[in-house]
């Protein structure tokens, strides 16, 4: 693992911590990073179109095509791990 | 059926010498320019909203607004002395309209300079225009169904809906169940049909095909045995929301298209769209027929591109596909689901006609 990506500051523990605020923020309840927000009713289908909409701006990505599954936004962990995923795919230097 | 211009969905007005002769501030006793009153109402009850903006002090120029009896024809009033162009904008992002559905009218040259260069997709007039407003094309729907004459009422019952949402602390599926939502799905009849059509050009952001589908063009498909025409129409406590859907569904025997899905943006809060996937892909389960959708990307239709992805749709291919008829723009993609059974909403009650029941009759006959 290399220290290359000083520049874009976004880590998994960061895109963690501002998922949960954001969350927290938006349905007014604490989640954990591993809940299921669909099968708990904290989120509807709409809510998770505007999560979408939330990792395109905050994290300069684009999520199309094969990511654009509902599996992808089901927990914080999965959609960090789709962030990461993406911002790695943009950065050819990155190495997860 | 060429250059048709893009109907005004809400008209912003400026008050001061645009909608009475005079500057309140200077004179409290201002009355309305002749024709105003008559302009505002005609343009009400085509489905034009209107709005304010205005460099007032609020609660002077709103109670003016009231004493003249025009106060309940305007949705989210601006009145505030900031920039008339910030005032547009937050109307537009309250409706959810598209700037280039929004127009403003105002006296002053500098003003209509200002919205004028910050927001070029308004369309902007000069105060001496209003009487004759009335008279332009992109002011004068081709229909004007029930639910336009009712439109700014069921904006307003919305902006209830809002203040109550943001007063309510819990899950969004919660505060979902709480309105009380009924979606009714139904084959159109000929009167539905001005309303769907109505939508079809009004909804540009759920509006997943892109593609205009007549008055005539719908009019023969009702009688074609191979497509289904619905129409979804939802209500809930605070009233009625009138026609906000819909489906245009070619039905073959294994495959089913859904050449048209629009809901109106009104509802897009409420998950409609969802719900509406959801129970058709029940449907086509029962059927046992494949699903596929047409879906022509626009800058206006991602939530509709995410309400099919998270339904499960996907670009891969299919045999199916080929059966299919040939479509007229190649912008259009085809996504694909092979449909399983779905538990019904949890968020709404859906009333609906059995579409996999009425196939197998049609193409099987009564034994």
């Amino acid at each position: 693992m290399t220290a290359e990506s000083t520049t874009s500051a976004a880590t998994a523990e960061t895109i963690r911590h501002e998922l949960l605020g954001f969350l927290a923020e938006r349905i007014k309840t604490t989640v954990e990073p591993e809940q299921d927000l669909f099968s708990s009713g904290l989120v509807s289908s709409m809510f998770a179109m505007q999560l979408v909409v939330h990792l395109e701006e905050a994290y300069d990505i684009a999520i199309v095509g094969p990511d654009l599954k509902l599996d992808s936004f089901r927990t914080v962990e999965s959609m960090t791990a789709l962030v990461l995923r993406l911002k790695d795919a943009d950065d050819p230097a990155g190495d997860a | 059926m060429a250059d048709k211009p893009t109907i005004v969905k809400c008209l912003v007005w400026d008050l001061d010498n645009t909608v009475w002769n005079g500057t309140l501030s200077e004179d409290p006793s201002v009355e309305l320019l002749p024709g105003i009153r008559e302009a505002v109402i005609e343009l009400d009850a085509r489905g034009v909203l209107q709005s304010v903006a205005s460099k007032n002090d609020f609660d002077l120029a709103w109670g003016h607004l009231e004493k003249l009896g025009l106060a309940e024809y305007f949705v989210h009033p601006q009145i505030s002395w900031g920039p008339k162009s910030d005032a547009v904008t937050t109307i537009a992002e309250r409706l959810n309209f598209a700037l280039s559905t929004i127009a403003f009218i105002d006296d002053l040259p500098t003003e209509r300079a200002e919205v004028n260069y910050h927001l070029p997709e308004v369309r902007c007039y000069a105060f001496d225009q209003a009487t004759s407003l009335t008279g332009l094309p992109e002011f004068s729907p081709e229909v004007v169904t029930v639910d336009a004459r009712r439109r700014r009422e069921m904006y307003q019952a919305g902006f209830r809906r809002d203040a109550e949402k943001d007063n309510f602390k819990g899950a969004d599926e919660d505060f979902l169940r709480s309105l009380d939502l009924v979606m009714a799905i139904k084959r159109a009849d000929e009167d539905d049909l001005s309303r769907v059509e109505e939508l079809t050009l009004r909804t540009s952001q759920m509006n997943a095909t892109g593609v205009h589908y007549s008055d005539a063009t719908l009019r023969e498909l009702l009688a074609d045995p191979g497509h289904e025409v619905l129409t979804v129409t939802l209500t809930d406590k605070f009233g009625p929301h009138g026609a906000v859907g819909v489906l245009l569904l070619g039905c073959h025997r294994d495959v089913w298209n859904l050449k048209l899905l629009a809901t109106s943006c009104r509802v897009v809060t409420f998950g409609a769209g969802s719900v509406l996937l959801n129970w058709l892909i029940d449907q086509a389960a029962q059927a046992g027929a494949h699903l596929v959708a047409d879906f022509k990307p626009t800058d206006r239709n991602r939530m509709m591109d995410i309400a099919y992805r998270f339904a499960g749709f996907t670009g891969d291919p299919c045999d199916c596909v080929g059966g299919l008829d040939p479509l007229a723009d190649d912008r259009v993609q085809r996504l694909h689901l092979v449909p399983e059974r779905r538990d019904g909403a949890t968020t709404m009650q859906v009333s609906s006609p059995e579409l996999a029941a009425d196939l197998a009759l049609r193409v099987n006959g009564v034994a």
